[in-house]
């Protein structure tokens, strides 16, 4: 079975005015949003309160989480704690609108007590075991140690690309990748969908994922320049991207298939990343089509920069 | 066949035996338990196991199993389910009473030729079978205000003693050092002397003095702050796991994340009130003088009649020591112990430093007691609860130990070391359990979160369901897309499947719901290799070579892509794995182990297939 016409010579390159202005205009959007509407950062990062609540008689968490949203309250958190009468609830004080202002102690006694009123108007028999601020998990520490991390993958991905093909390739690749992540981000503060750990994990990965994609398409540019004899670089970029497409496609079906799984037999613990994951599965593909080549050849990548350098190159000599 | 090289064959069939062998015990479930381990030296042997099965008969609970393992000093009894564990579990914590350490554990039912290999299954995260998680950080500023107050102290003091003339020292603003202000500029530069002598951790400057005053300035270090930083960090460790012994987790998870944070995992425990109780129970220490001798302290303790001025107390190992009622000085008197070696014979040996105020108490008692036995009596206080008549109750409870007896070979006073220790392992336990009685550094609870049990198996099932739709309908996708090739894809991915499961249960990685998004999404990922190698294949055809020469220039010209994506993807993964904590960690250990395997069977072992399936037969055609 095939699904893609391997004939197809589609001219990608060309749209490169509209895609890479598509791309700049998303990139502005999503930096945009994230500086207007920010994320809506999980208890992971911001801490929040938790309140023990036991009931008489059994309780239905989804009627728990009912009753808080009915009293207004955003995205509660809500777990069943050993058997069906006790129960956490864990809010962040920003998702109880009467609270915004206060700060610590205080605010964690007003979110307690309305989360009480809220479920106590429904079930009478609800009493509050103990209530606790909990800190976010996020410090300052893991904070810095992220950016190191993520500085490190970045300077090494870049020095690989650099050694295996040739810097218009790492620099591309770079550019491609900070879109990726700018545009899965920006969607992230659109729908402003909860950011925690499992999400920045997940946005992470996609780094991975869509850096593999863009490796596939450079591998087979530096492969076609290599045996191509006069061909215009924007030729080779074309007949790159048209042969590696049905690969590209398929790849991120199969994945994106996993990761729908994921979304929908896997639980709430890990929505967050499949979502993630799906939409940087996405945005991922589209840029390794659509973007990452126009780059190269804006760069002004060629058939000489890629050629196998022997000794007796002249052109290596006058390399500093 | 000639294009596939006979040790290779090997290799693989190797590999996916030992695959197969490590991730076997997973298939096996584990068991509820109820695990006894005996205090204070008390035997678990043949005895305690008919007293156990005595006990349960009467709390009418039936055990699956129950055997003594004399080597690891601990008995097992093994249930039907997690009630039956429950039940069994309070009735052997009332009936074997304080010698026995009774906890919650989940039996491995792995069978023995399997662990005599070491493979086990994987642990599982709290996330997936249940417990407490608490994140504690130590209090940095009160370990700033501890120091400071106790150099403006000790300076005090030192300058007192030393006869010099001073207006004032005082502690400044938190972080900015002690401030001592002195008549004369002689005068001060002979304090700077003494103090950076006495103190060489003191950063010592002269300042800009109020009025007609001469003012020094003295400032702790960074490096001895970071250094006692992580000392307390250290001992609040030790510290931590001593406590949650007695609450009887069986694997706790106590760790240290980053420079002031402490990570205490409880698996199986589920009342975070009781777990809160004991973390932050206090312990302390005190010296107090020995009075009489071993032979009168063993027949007070056998007799019970003890000496109106003494008390009996029992060391580590349950010797008896008679010490008297008085205290020489305190743990909140102690400033620092560290362990070492005695400089002139050499053996192990702890340096204790103490504040001022027990310095003086310690040179008062030494000066009339040289020869004489001095003891460190090491005390926890912690809650405990007990089933009596059907309700819980709590009940504190105080351990009072002899951790250190020894004669006192001459009059100290700040500064002193305790000698002829065994060892060096026993010198830095009692270094630290000194520390750890004494420093006052709060360790706040910073959050807690507690996952009920029926939440971790719903979150086990719920894994397992995505990891098995993943796999079903990638494997059906590329069969149908691929054919031949893709149901040899199929196969190579499910070894991949195994062989991750193997190496994450060989090394021990704890599986957490981070990890299982992690293994389904390396499932989906891993296909990408055979993705292109069959695109490869396909494009070789279409250019009109052989079936045969197709397959080989296919795996030739997708190796080095495949080569390329995944070392710069394997670079993205180390550094998930690098950035440490949580979830975010484990998910990219997963993914690392994923690309590794998956660049193996994705490669190696379909072309293994694919060559015996196409090797040595005139092909027309490739069904791919």
């Amino acid at each position: 079975m095939e699904i893609f016409n391997h004939n197809a010579n589609f001219n990608f390159l060309g749209l490169r005015k509209y895609s890479i202005g598509l791309a700049i205009l998303l990139m502005l959007g999503s930096i945009g949003l994230i500086v207007t509407k920010g994320f809506n950062y999980g208890q992971d990062f911001v801490g929040g309160v938790a309140v023990n609540v036991a009931y008489q008689n059994a309780v239905d968490t989804n009627d728990v989480r009912q009753a808080l949203t009915s009293a207004g309250m955003e995205n509660p958190l809500v777990q069943a704690v050993g058997g069906t009468r006790e129960v956490t609830v864990r809010l962040q004080p920003k998702d109880d609108h009467g609270s915004s202002g206060l700060t610590g102690d205080e605010a964690a006694a007003k979110v307690s007590a309305d989360i009480m009123a809220a479920l106590q108007k429904v079930r009478p028999d609800a009493v509050m075991k103990s209530k606790s601020f909990v800190g976010p998990q996020v410090g300052e520490e893991l904070r810095s140690d992220g950016i190191y991390a993520v500085i490190f993958v970045i300077v090494g991905i870049m020095g690989y690309l650099w050694i295996r093909f040739e810097k218009r390739f790492a620099i591309a690749a770079l550019a491609t990748e900070v879109h990726d992540v700018l545009v899965t981000l920006g969607i992230f503060a659109l729908t402003q969908r909860e950011f925690d750990l499992t999400v920045l994990a997940s946005v992470l990965a996609v780094v991975g994922y869509s850096i593999n994609d863009k490796v596939v398409v450079f591998d087979r540019v530096r492969e076609l320049f290599r045996s191509s004899r006069n061909a215009t670089p924007e030729e080779v970029l074309n007949r790159s991207i048209n042969s590696t497409l049905s690969r590209t496609i398929i790849t991120s079906l199969f994945t994106g298939i996993t990761m729908a799984a994921l979304f929908f037999f896997g639980g709430t613990a890990v929505h967050g990343f499949a979502i993630t994951m799906l939409i940087g599965i996405l945005v991922g593909t589209l840029s390794s089509i659509f973007v990452a080549s126009p780059i190269l050849l804006w760069l002004g990548v060629s058939k000489q920069d890629l050629m196998p350098r022997s000794k007796e190159d002249p052109a290596l000599e006058r390399r500093p | 066949m000639s294009d596939f090289p006979r040790w290779k064959y090997a290799l693989v069939v190797i590999v996916l035996l030992v695959g197969i062998v490590y991730a076997l015990p997973n298939v096996f479930p584990p068991q509820p338990a109820v695990q006894v381990s005996g205090n204070r030296g008390a035997a678990v042997d043949a005895s305690l196991k008919s007293k156990v099965e005595g006990l349960l008969a009467t709390a009418k609970v039936p055990a699956v199993a129950v055997d003594v393992n004399e080597k690891d000093g601990r008995l097992l009894a093994r249930f039907g389910n997690a009630d039956q564990q429950a039940k069994a579990s309070d009735a052997l914590r009332v009936g074997l009473g304080d010698n026995y350490t009774v906890a919650l554990n989940l039996a491995s039912t792995v069978p023995s030729w399997l662990r005599s290999i070491n493979a086990n299954s994987m642990p599982l995260g709290l996330d997936l079978q249940g417990g407490v998680h608490f994140l504690m950080e130590v209090d940095q500023n009160a370990m700033i205000d501890a120091q400071e107050t106790r150099y403006t102290d000790d300076i005090r003091s030192l300058l007192h003693d030393k006869g010099v003339q001073y207006d004032s020292v005082t502690r400044n603003a938190r972080g900015q050092g002690v401030n001592i202000v002195l008549r004369t500029d002689a005068e001060r530069q002979k304090a700077a002397g003494l103090i950076g002598s006495d103190y060489p951790d003191l950063l010592v400057n002269d300042a800009a003095a109020a009025g007609n005053g001469f003012a020094l300035n003295a400032v702790v270090k960074p490096t001895k702050l970071r250094e006692l930083s992580q000392s307390v960090i250290t001992q609040n460790v030790t510290t931590l796991r001593q406590r949650v012994n007695q609450l009887g987790v069986s694997e706790p998870l106590i760790q240290q994340q980053g420079a002031n944070q402490i990570i205490v995992d409880l698996a199986g425990v589920q009342d975070t009130a009781e777990a809160k109780k004991i973390i932050g129970a206090v312990a302390s220490l005190q010296y107090r003088a020995g009075l009489y001798t071993p032979q009168q302290a063993m027949e007070a303790a056998r007799s019970g009649s003890v000496p109106p001025d003494a008390k009996l107390y029992f060391g580590r190992d349950h010797q008896p020591y008679l010490l008297s009622k008085k205290v020489i000085a305190s743990g909140d008197e102690l400033v620092t112990a560290t362990s070492g070696r005695d400089q002139q014979n050499g053996t192990p040996n702890v340096s204790v430093t103490l504040n001022a105020a027990g310095a003086r108490k310690m040179q008062e008692f030494t000066n009339d007691n040289v020869g004489k036995p001095m003891a460190v009596l090491y005390i926890t206080r912690t809650l405990e609860t007990k089933m009596v008549d059907g309700k819980e109750v709590k009940t504190p409870k105080i351990t009072e130990e002899v951790i250190n007896y020894a004669n006192i070979s001459g009059p100290f006073g700040k500064q002193f070391q305790t000698n002829g220790l065994p060892s060096d392992a026993e010198a830095a336990e009692l270094a630290l359990l000194l520390r750890g009685g004494s420093f006052a550094v709060p360790v706040d609870i910073v959050s807690e979160s507690v996952i009920g049990p029926s939440l971790g198996a719903d979150n086990i099932d719920k894994g397992f369901k995505a990891v098995m739709l993943g796999l079903g309908l990638v494997l059906l996708a590329a069969a149908i897309y691929y054919k031949l090739f893709g149901l040899v894809a199929d196969v190579a991915l499910f070894f991949n499947l195994v062989l991750l499961v193997a190496v994450m249960s060989a090394i021990g990685v704890t599986l957490t719901m981070p990890g299982i998004a992690g293994i389904v999404l390396t499932l989906g990922m891993a296909i990408d290799a055979n993705v292109l190698i069959c695109e490869r294949i396909r494009e070789e055809l279409r250019n009109g070579s052989s079936p045969l020469a197709s397959i080989r220039t296919g795996y030739d010209k997708a190796w080095a892509t495949i080569l390329d994506a995944n070392v710069t993807h394997l670079l993205a993964a180390l550094g998930l794995m690098t950035m440490g904590s949580g979830p975010i960690k484990g998910f990219g250990v997963t993914l690392f182990i994923g690309i590794l395997t998956s660049m193996f069977t994705s490669v190696t072992v379909t072309h293994a297939i694919t060559a015996l399936i196409h090797g040595g037969r005139k092909l027309k055609t490739l069904s791919v």
